[in-house]
């Protein structure tokens, strides 16, 4: 039972620290928004996108779910472990990129020939 | 070896005892559910940028309705985690009248956001977008686009609109009984509640934000 004692006591945070956190998310969603409009090649837009949402990903994990308030070994679990995985999917895109020029390319119509 | 002894021993080889996470087995299953669940969208949306790379893709949503409405949505759930942060924190004192009324905020926040989806769907749908077609205009102004847009549009929003819908009645069922629980408990159903949030950090973005229609064609 003590330790369920620990376990409650050892939440962390308060509303001064969660409202500020709730005020970064819902900046970082308008910088989004606004990035969607001005008009960036899409890969530097894919990579400023993700970045900013592996930021807001962070903030809530950290703090919402307060997994920087648990012990290290939880974290050194769960964090490394599911990245890995993550990347791992990412093997899969060169084939992605290769099929892309296989594809049937649409042409103009082109004009009809005479008989 | 005395048995106090061996506790001794075990408590500092392994430093956490009985609960070496210092976090009850709930809480833990729910960390692990977690871990499945961001692998099953990673994998499609993983797959949703797969099929998006190697194929012609139409970016057909304009600022009103679709951009308004999934910026609303996303400030929709932001502010539910908030509520929720607060629902738990004030259970954290003891104060469950509080919580619960934190936590019935919470719904309310997840359910507009069904409901501004749902409308967002039924645009789309009278639209003529359908899971394996596109709309005639789309597929005229964007020539050879591959029909799977619709297909993963409806299934990763629909997966996760899913995911918020289960969310509000567990939380429904938490505020119900939320003096008969303890504090671990409410915990856990907000771990529940900011993962369907984080989902849609990357969803939003992903979907919506790189489909934006901004006047011109782009592949």
């Amino acid at each position: 039972m003590t330790a369920h004692a620990a376990e409650a006591e050892h939440f962390a945070g308060s509303n001064k620290l969660f409202i500020p956190v709730w005020v970064w998310l819902l900046a970082i969603t308008g910088f989004e928004v606004f990035l969607g409009y001005i008009h960036l090649p899409i890969v530097y837009m894919l990579t400023i996108l993700m970045g900013l949402s592996i930021i807001k990903a962070a903030l809530i994990v950290a703090y919402f779910m307060h997994l920087r308030f648990e012990r290290l070994n939880l974290i050194l679990t769960i964090v490394p472990a599911l990245v890995i995985c993550i990347c791992l999917l990412l093997a899969f895109f060169p084939d992605s990129f290769r099929s892309s020029k296989l594809r049937y390319q649409v042409k103009q119509p082109a004009p009809a020939e005479a008989p | 070896m005395s048995t106090e002894a061996r506790a001794d021993l075990i408590t500092g080889d392994w430093g956490g005892g009985v609960l070496p996470y210092r976090v009850g087995h709930r809480k833990l299953g729910m960390w692990l559910f977690i871990i499945s669940d961001s692998l099953t969208f990673s994998s499609l949306l993983i797959g949703y940028a797969y099929v998006r790379a190697s194929n012609v893709w139409p970016t057909p949503f304009p600022f009103s309705p679709s951009i308004i409405f999934s910026s609303i949505m996303t400030l929709c759930l932001l502010s539910s985690s908030l509520t929720m942060v607060m629902g738990v924190s004030a259970s954290s004192r003891g104060d469950k009248e509080r919580a619960r009324k934190w936590i019935l905020l919470t719904i309310v926040f997840g359910l507009a956001f069904v409901v501004l989806h749902g409308i967002e769907w039924k645009h789309l749908i009278d639209e003529g977008l359908r899971p394996f077609a596109l709309p005639h205009e789309w597929a005229e102004r964007w020539p050879g686009a591959t029909p799977l847009f619709g297909a993963t549009f409806f299934g990763i929003t629909g997966l996760h609109m899913f995911h918020v819908i289960t969310g509000a009645v567990y939380l429904g069922v938490v505020a119900a009984r939320v003096k008969k629980l303890n504090h671990q408990d409410i915990e856990i159903s907000g771990l529940y509640w900011h993962f369907v949030d984080l989902v849609w950090m990357f969803v939003f973005p992903l979907i919506y934000l790189l489909s934006i229609d901004a006047g011109k064609v782009a592949h």
